[in-house]
């Protein structure tokens, strides 16, 4: 070690190093390992690309290296499905790399004081939203909080199967797969799928009766769905399931819930959703988390894998701190008899989210969702209005399905043409959902303004034409 | 000795939800042009508009930003001394905060056409070959949201593996020992297998014969950490290997333990079929009190077929890159988690990767494990502190667990005391032990190869500090912290269902709102 210290490494510097290879009392470090014997070290020559040791040349050579990607600011983006461009306000954006944050770790509830109050408002304000004062901390992506949601109701209910969707986003069914493990395992949950309906995308509430039993531990319901439509019957599924015995688990996005009614309004027992759209940029797909909520009910509240903030008294009278509760049940608490796992996940995000909330206000997740739906009604109207291309479902967020089937082009050909143009067209939905034909499912949000639906309009005429 | 004078700031900041006045604005939408403004009659299905609104603050831009500022600076993180254990914590450069807020990466969708991602898919790549030369394994995956989502993913492979040999219904069993990190057991069971655990030995690991008496035809798999958590590394790992593998299971490495032994060991060459790697803390990236991360999932080429999709793929003819779907892979086991991973924890990741280099990732192991047995020389020396397994007589790698059993016994201070009055003096609380403690008052410190020796000594020098106070003066520890916001929070109720509170509505409801609720819009909560 005769170069220069690293500037991440405080004890680098040769002198330094020295003083500590002194205190210990060996010459070279290697003696310090003498617990791993001789065969186990690797004789491997390592092969890794050259040292950026200067902050100048790495900013630099990862700067260049991105600036290969083109961003959905550079062009003009309509894709979601799972993760969406939304306005991210520049309050989000300071305090998510705030680094007294950015390096938390797991203090004492004084030292952490500040982050768990604001996890607890994270949890407290999504459950304003929701209308259901039982909230977690925030796990992995929507599907993963769909997964444990149904494993929840699996093991409330002793029943093994769960209805779902049957235009269930595929991303995220595969996910729900996942946790509903193969058949050959013991604890094995069947996912059967409930038709809806052509023209709505609502779930049929016939083909729902039919399907449910006493086998039945849940439905799981989205509204929007993964195709963006509004389903209108959430309060008849919810009392369907109930009647039957099974829970009823909601998929919301909580950006729609100033305007549309909340799970907690209409029946649901268990809310589940998205907290990407809550001030998280979509970084490339690794902006995603999820909520679980609830009723804050012992039959649910006893079911929860994640770690859970509640407010708690100091030892000084009237004074307010924070406490997890509930720890006991996780796997940290009973390790392979915990409900599921839980683990690192996005909880600084859960901070963003608590600042994006309380950045909107009741008026402004109102008006934000207004804007939302009158600007996607608008895109969606006048592309409907191109010869050959149909709208697919009339109630939608914002989110729509476009059938190019009319056009005699493939949405290969028609994103490929938008490219072009420098727009990236909706997700192309022909591989997901064969039923639906050529079609695409595009995304319309508040960063969208009307010279940007324009714009699509008229490359679409071009492309289609 | 010199201690530091500290004082946490303490803006007896109320929750957000207390604060504003009706009609405050933070942000507003943007407006729609008029003739694009229908109702919302006309554009909302019948019954599916809200009806109440939520019960949110109503603040100015300013009132968020200067509320969420206090709560930042009533969060000690890494302000301090934080000499946290297992999480190997590292200086999270700045300068990878910034890239990752650039719009090249942070505004870009994972479904965009590849031709306009090729600069991430690029650093994905190359990221990838790294990780697979640092374990010798062959592929790498960063779907998984975490280390524990990584050990998940382990279990859904397993699942898939044994499937597809025919062997699923027979191998019902994970093996994993107890000091290997609960994630591992907790996710095995999750994923549907029985969990055997294996109890530490006389060495201070498992005996081999308690393994031979675990595993049988019905192993489908063996995860376990190695070296473990009080820096005990198994030298008998590779016979457990082979052992595992002579009977039809596999075997899984958490590498969360990976800072002592970087580039001194690599698990592909010790036997093991997969490993894990915690690219928020082991690989420079923040942990961010919990994620966003990474469980980086390595494998052998026979597992590459199991893996999650999609993989990063290069076209070595043109230098271009692309995405292997589930669609070509159809022995994959899907997904666990949407999309292809925290995608900026990679970059991160990456971008530590190459401010070391390889000589500086093996600079960073030997600092780690030399830090730690500086601090061994001068723990083993303050009063009752013990060191765990003592008998154990070896250098430890890069952390140790030691026990304060003797200071509880002669004092009736126990580690949550000693914890709550470290953070008096600017120290953020150690890490205790994961459940069950099979060492008494455990205190698992790790100094990594970030923290300076002076940092090690402060840490050091008020533990001792702490300790005599416990002595002198039992109550003044017991009643600790003294120097921050609040005082001990009590947490003997939260677990009765008549106390928890997780949301504000909630605890307006039941009434458990220390000191009442302070009005504002949570007043109005709820319903």
């Amino acid at each position: 070690m005769t170069r220069t210290a690293h500037p991440y490494m405080a004890n680098s510097a040769p002198a330094l190093r020295q003083e500590l290879l002194d205190a210990v009392g060996v010459s070279d470090p290697d003696a310090l390992f003498e617990q791993i014997p001789a065969d186990h070290r690797t004789r491997h020559a390592f092969q890794l690309p050259p040292a950026l040791r200067s902050e100048a040349q790495l900013q630099r050579h990862l700067r260049t290296t991105l600036a290969a990607n083109v961003s959905c600011e550079a062009n003009l983006s309509f894709l979601g499905g799972g993760v969406w461009q939304h306005y991210v306000p520049a309050v989000c954006d300071e305090i998510a790399q705030r680094t007294e944050f950015v390096t938390s770790e797991w203090g004492t509830p004084a030292s952490d004081l500040g982050r768990n109050q604001a996890w607890f408002e994270f949890a407290s304000q999504l459950g304003e939203l929701l209308q259901l004062d039982f909230a977690g901390l925030p796990v992995y992506s929507w599907g993963c909080a769909a997964g444990h949601a149904i494993r929840m109701a699996a093991r409330i209910s002793g029943r093994r199967e769960v209805l779902v969707p049957a235009t269930l986003d595929r991303e995220r069914l595969a996910v729900i797969r996942s946790y509903c493990a193969p058949p050959q395992m013991a604890d094995h949950i069947a996912i059967v799928e409930v038709a809806t309906e052509p023209e709505t995308d609502a779930l049929r509430l016939a083909d729902l009766e039919a399907k449910l039993s006493s086998r039945t531990a849940a439905v799981y319901v989205e509204t929007p769905t993964g195709l963006g439509a509004l389903e209108p019957n959430g309060a008849e599924i919810a009392r369907l399931a109930r009647a039957a015995g099974a829970e009823t688990i909601a998929g919301v996005d909580p950006l729609s819930l100033g305007v549309i009614a909340p799970p907690g309004a209409w029946g649901a027992d268990i809310a589940v959703g998205p907290t990407q759209p809550l001030g998280i940029h979509m970084n490339c797909g690794g902006g995603v988390g999820g909520f679980i909520a609830t009723r804050d009910e012992e039959r649910y509240a006893r079911q929860y894998p994640t770690l859970q903030v509640s407010i708690a008294p100091t030892r000084v009278p009237g004074e307010r701190g924070f406490a997890m509760t509930l720890f006991e049940q996780s796997s940290y608490g009973r390790r392979e008899e915990g409900n599921d796992w839980t683990g690192n996940s996005v909880y600084l995000w859960a901070i963003v989210n608590a600042v994006y909330m309380s950045l909107l206000g009741p008026q402004g997740f109102a008006d934000l969702g207004t804007t939302i739906l009158r600007r996607s009604h608008d895109a969606a109207r006048r592309i409907g209005a191109l010869p050959g291309v149909e709208i697919r479902f009339p109630h939608f967020f914002k989110e729509f399905v476009v059938s190019f089937d009319g056009t005699g082009r493939t949405v290969a050909e028609v994103n490929a043409a938008l490219l072009e143009r420098g727009i990236f067209g909706g997700a192309d939905l022909s591989a997901d959902h064969p039923q639906l034909g050529q079609s695409a499912l595009y995304c319309v949000t508040e960063v969208h303004a009307r010279e940007d639906v324009e714009r699509l309009v008229a490359a679409l005429a071009e492309v289609t034409a | 000795m010199s201690f530091p004078r500290f004082q946490a700031a303490a803006w007896d900041e109320p929750l957000v939800l207390e604060l504003g006045r009706p009609g405050r604005r933070a942000q507003l939408a943007p407006e729609v042009e008029d003739e694009v403004a229908l109702p919302l009659a006309d554009l909302l299905p019948a019954g599916v508009a809200r009806e109440q609104a939520p019960a949110l603050p109503e603040l100015s831009e300013f009132e968020v930003q200067r509320h969420y500022l206090h709560l930042s600076q009533m969060t000690l993180g890494m302000m301090g001394v934080n000499l946290f254990g297992t999480c190997t914590m590292k200086y999270n450069a700045r300068v990878n905060e910034l890239i990752a807020a650039r719009p090249e990466l942070a505004e870009i969708h994972p479904g965009q056409p590849l031709q306009t991602l090729q600069g991430v898919l690029r650093i994905v790549h190359a990221f990838e070959q790294i990780l697979c030369e640092l374990s010798g394994m062959d592929r790498f995956v960063f779907q998984a949201g975490g280390g524990a989502d990584a050990a998940y993913t382990h279990a859904c492979v397993t699942r898939a593996y044994h499937a597809a040999r025919g062997e699923l219904e027979q191998r019902t069993e994970v093996i994993t020992t107890i000091q290997t990190h609960p994630c591992n057991a907790a996710t095995a069971a999750a994923a549907g297998f029985d969990v055997i655990t294996l109890p530490l030995g006389p060495d201070g690991y498992p005996t081999l014969a308690s393994l031979e008496a675990a595993v049988s035809d019905r192993t489908a798999a063996l995860m376990v950490g190695n070296p473990d958590d009080m820096g005990i590394y198994n030298p008998e790992i590779k016979r457990w290997i082979e052992l595992v593998h002579e009977a039809g299971g596999l075997a899984f490495y958490d590498n969360a333990n990976f800072n002592g032994v970087m580039s001194r060991i690599r698990g592909r060459e010790l036997g093991f079929d997969a490993c894990m790697y915690m690219l928020h803390k082991t690989f420079g990236a923040p942990k961010g009190g919990g994620g966003p991360a990474v469980g980086a999932y390595g494998c052998s080429a026979e597992l590459e077929p199991f893996l999650p999709r999609p993989l990063v793929t290069r076209d070595d003819a043109t230098g271009s890159y692309g995405l292997e779907t589930a669609a070509e892979a159809p022995q994959s086991i899907g997904k666990v988690r949407e999309f292809w991973g925290n995608v900026p924890v990679v970059v991160k990741a990456y971008a530590w990767t190459r401010a070391l280099g390889a000589e500086g990732i093996r600079d960073a192991a030997d600092l780690s494990v030399l830090a730690n047995n500086y601090m061994d020389t001068r723990l083993a020396q303050v009063r009752g502190v013990a060191r765990s397994n003592p008998q154990v007589t070896q250098h430890r790698l890069e952390m140790t667990r030691w026990s304060l059993a003797q200071v509880l016994e002669e004092t009736g201070v126990d580690v949550h005391d000693i914890s709550n009055r470290m953070v008096d003096y600017g120290v953020d609380a150690p890490w205790l032990a994961h459940e069950p403690w099979l060492v008494p008052e455990p205190v698992t410190p790790e100094p990594g190869e970030l923290w300076s020796k002076e940092d090690v000594d402060t840490w050091i020098d008020v533990l001792e500090r702490v300790i005599e106070e416990a002595y002198a003066d039992p109550d003044l520890v017991k009643t600790a912290p003294h120097s921050h916001p609040i005082a001990q929070v009590d947490a003997s109720r939260v677990d009765a269902p008549s106390q928890w509170a997780t949301t504000w509505r909630a605890a307006v409801r039941k009434g458990v709102v220390p000191g009442g609720p302070r009005g504002a819009a949570g007043a109005e909560a709820p319903a």
